[in-house]
């Protein structure tokens, strides 16, 4: 029994479609639960990330990695003979792995790029790359415009990893060409690599020449979506985070001991020890954050929303596909059997006009026709008559010439033989 | 002709002096000063400007950096050369270092290297001129390069493709001495890995650096070179800023997570390097340079010459032989001019 005006349910049947309105419940309904069905559901599939690290030898890519996700997934590289033979183009290596924490499996793969920026002539080295990820994106469009779509992988590149040396300068040419042929097909991470060789101005300093960098030559690098409705914690937290792009870090998965005992990851040198998980030292923590705990599934979702739909657009058009513009109008069958009617008609009455046409001109044809003949007719008859009238008057002369006399023909009397008509 | 005979040793019956020889040459060579040149060739940002200042304590040059985005890339490697005066206890040293902005920091680096070995030949070519022309001055002013400091990027794996062409191709014109730049980005068991990889692809390469082997060394020298050779590529870090240690103050760079002292030998080979260039290995490398490299760049030069002088020659030769048979074409009566 509803005593309260305020929430008396209306008769939904009066009230308008669009207008929504804010109910408040009476009791208990349930659909709060809905977070965790998705949440099982989701658990139960399991999650999915691709990540792809760029950047020349040495800058500890592998280690990071292997940082990031507590295991070592790429084995440390031994010691190799120096040979006169070195690899021509860059290579791209994907390793998966599948790793569970708390109950949710995560399916990882990490693409990597060795040789990237190692050459003399580096002027193609982003070319198996892109080539890579457009490759991805192929594969997914193709995936969706199956008929059976039921099992779709998506191993599309959901974000990049672009290492840059700590030179404390800028950014050198390479980055800038790298970052500008890439920053619309993948979500590009800059992260300074071994920063502990920089001290905090030059960290600094570096950082925002590089953010300078970016804003010169219009780079879009993953810009960390801020939502109004967050609450002010994570609202701080992903300030943070923004602010201290690009990432300047260092990796480690060894373990040293510090002076006071404790076992850490980190680097120990005879100066000092740097530990990898302190945010004083460096900004590992806050990638790790940002990757993983926080915006994974941002960046799943900018890549397939805007990345992604940009290159199927893109893709789409090229191949000519033509945007048919007529399904955005509205559809009202009653005009549509209209049209039909009429174009019918009007297609009807074309082809009577023709019928039309055809028959008059083959009517006037024949007509010219007999013409033709009557005339000749009439001459050959009109010649005939003429031949017999002369063929008369010919006889006739011939009949007066008999009984006028027979001189005529003198060999017809001679020929009449020997009369004794001698004159 | 006469034969001259093995000196024989003999011995002294009363006190000569010409022992004081060392001192008139000390007493010239004090009023005329030395001269060394050096070029610093590596990457942008591996701290070659920061590390002359430190060698010579002094701000000598200026990094080299592109520090604002308006900045255009270099397109190829410039060499841009500083003079320098600097006095230590009387004696003067006239310091020229070249730097080579741009070098191995565009996209496409193919033939980067061609303006310094150009110009090091250039140095060469100029002071044999001079020594050739008929009247020469009595003191040559010697701008030829006597040390190259070659910067290695500290990956911790090994020698870029690069690096390798380019210290095949410096090695055969001038002293290098290879140095591991920024090495506060390596432990020190990644250090020693380091070291060694680049020393069996150096051995691989065939690439002969400085110090080279002589027969004229004694064994105390001879000590001296093989323990150079054994830390050779310097690992080093420099620093022209200064940090207080312990309440001294010393060069060095300060982190949240600790200080690094430049001169501390614990820390880094910047003592070692130091003293090889400047205390032990000075006129040593200035006179292999003239010794070594620069007579090899003579006798080429001066083979060259003397090759395209016959050949030019025998162009004449030809050319004489064939205006001879068309004299005799004209006929024997008509008169040759």
């Amino acid at each position: 029994m509803s005593d309260n005006p305020a929430s008396a349910p209306n008769s939904g049947l009066k009230t308008a479609i669009s207008a929504v309105i804010r109910k408040k419940l009476q009791g208990y309904v349930g659909f709060a639960n809905l977070p965790n069905q998705v949440h099982r559901k989701s658990v139960k599939k399991g999650f999915h990330f691709t990540v792809m690290i760029v950047g020349e030898s040495g800058l500890g890519k592998s280690t990071l990695v292997n940082t990031l996700f507590g295991t070592t997934l790429y084995p440390n590289k031994g010691e190799t003979e120096p040979s006169d033979e070195t690899p021509k183009t860059v290579e791209i290596q994907s390793l998966s792995a599948d790793i569970e924490e708390n109950g949710v499996k995560l399916r990882l793969t990490v693409v990597d790029t060795p040789g990237f920026g190692d050459f003399v002539n580096n002027e193609e080295s982003w070319k198996p790359i892109l080539e890579n990820i457009e490759a991805r994106f192929d594969a997914y469009l193709e995936q969706e415009n199956r008929v059976n779509r039921r099992k779709m992988v998506d191993n599309r590149v959901h974000a990049c990893i672009y290492f840059i040396a700590p030179t404390g300068h800028s950014l050198k040419p390479l980055d800038v060409e790298f970052m500008r042929r890439l920053h619309t097909k993948v979500n590009l991470i800059p992260v300074i690599a071994k920063s502990d060789t920089l001290t905090e101005d030059e960290i600094k300093q570096f950082k925002q020449r590089i953010l300078d960098d970016i804003a010169y030559h219009k780079i879009q690098i993953y810009q960390a979506p801020q939502y109004e409705y967050d609450d002010q914690e994570t609202l701080a937290e992903n300030r943070e985070i923004i602010s201290k792009i690009p990432f300047a870090i260092v990796g480690s998965d060894k373990e040293v001991e510090l002076p006071d005992g404790r076992r850490v990851r980190g680097r120990k040198y005879p100066w000092g020890v740097i530990e990898v998980d302190n945010e004083e030292h460096n900004d590992f923590v806050k990638l790790r954050q940002m990757l993983i705990r926080t915006h994974m599934e941002e960046l799943k979702e900018h890549t397939n929303d805007v990345l992604y739909e940009n290159y199927r657009s893109e893709k789409l058009v090229t191949m000519g596909v033509q945007q048919d513009q007529t399904v955005f109008k509205e559809v009202n069958p009653l005009a549509k059997m209209e049209e039909e009617r009429a174009l019918h008609e009007a297609k009807l009455q074309k082809m009577e006009a023709e019928m039309k046409m055809v028959f008059q001109q083959k009517v006037q044809e024949k007509e010219a026709k007999l013409k033709q003949s009557e005339e000749e007719l009439y001459a050959r008859h009109k010649e005939m008559k003429d031949a017999l009238e002369k063929q008369r008057l010919e006889l006739e002369e011939k009949k007066r010439r008999l009984e006028s006399g027979r001189p005529i023909t003198p060999e017809k009397a001679k020929k009449k033989g020997f009369s004794f008509n001698n004159k | 002709m006469a034969t001259i005979a093995e000196p024989q040793k003999m011995n002294l019956n009363g006190y000569v002096g010409f022992d004081t020889i060392t001192r008139q040459i000390e007493k010239k060579l004090l009023k005329r000063g030395f001269q060394f040149n050096v070029i610093v060739v590596g990457q942008t940002g591996l701290g070659k400007s920061t590390l002359i200042n430190t060698i010579f304590a002094a701000h000598l040059i200026d990094s080299k950096g592109r520090t604002s985005s308006e900045e255009p890339f270099r397109q190829t490697t410039e060499i841009q050369t500083v003079s320098h005066l600097i006095e230590e206890n009387g004696i003067r040293l006239r310091l020229n270092i070249v730097d080579t902005p741009g070098y191995g920091d565009q996209v496409n680096n193919e033939n980067c290297w061609e303006p310094i070995i150009k110009y090091i030949k250039d140095q060469h070519s100029a002071y044999l001129r001079k020594e050739l022309t008929a009247m020469r001055e009595r003191y040559i002013q010697d701008t030829r390069i006597h040390c190259c400091l070659f910067f290695i990027s500290p990956t911790g794996h090994a020698l870029k493709p690069i690096d390798i062409v380019v210290l095949k191709k410096l090695s055969e014109v001038v002293n290098v001495v290879p140095v591991i730049a920024k090495s506060d980005s390596l432990t020190m068991e990644e250090r020693v890995a380091f070291k060694r990889r680049i020393k069996s692809e150096l051995g691989f390469h065939n690439i002969k650096l400085y110090p080279y082997d002589s027969d004229e060394l004694d064994d105390h020298e001879r000590a001296l070179n093989d323990s150079i050779k054994q830390m050779i590529p310097f690992a080093i870090v420099g620093s022209e800023k200064n940090v207080v240690i312990d309440g001294k103050s010393v060069r060095g760079r300060r982190n949240r997570w600790g200080v690094i002292n430049v001169e501390n030998e614990q820390h880094c080979e910047f003592v070692h390097l130091r003293d090889f260039l400047t205390r032990t290995h000075l006129q040593d490398l200035i006179e292999t340079t003239a010794q070594i490299h620069y007579e090899a760049f003579r006798s080429k030069q001066l083979l060259a010459l003397k090759e395209s002088s016959s050949k030019q020659q025998q162009q004449q030769q030809q050319q004489q032989q064939q205006a001879q048979p068309v004299q005799q074409q004209v006929g024997p009566g008509a008169p040759v001019i």
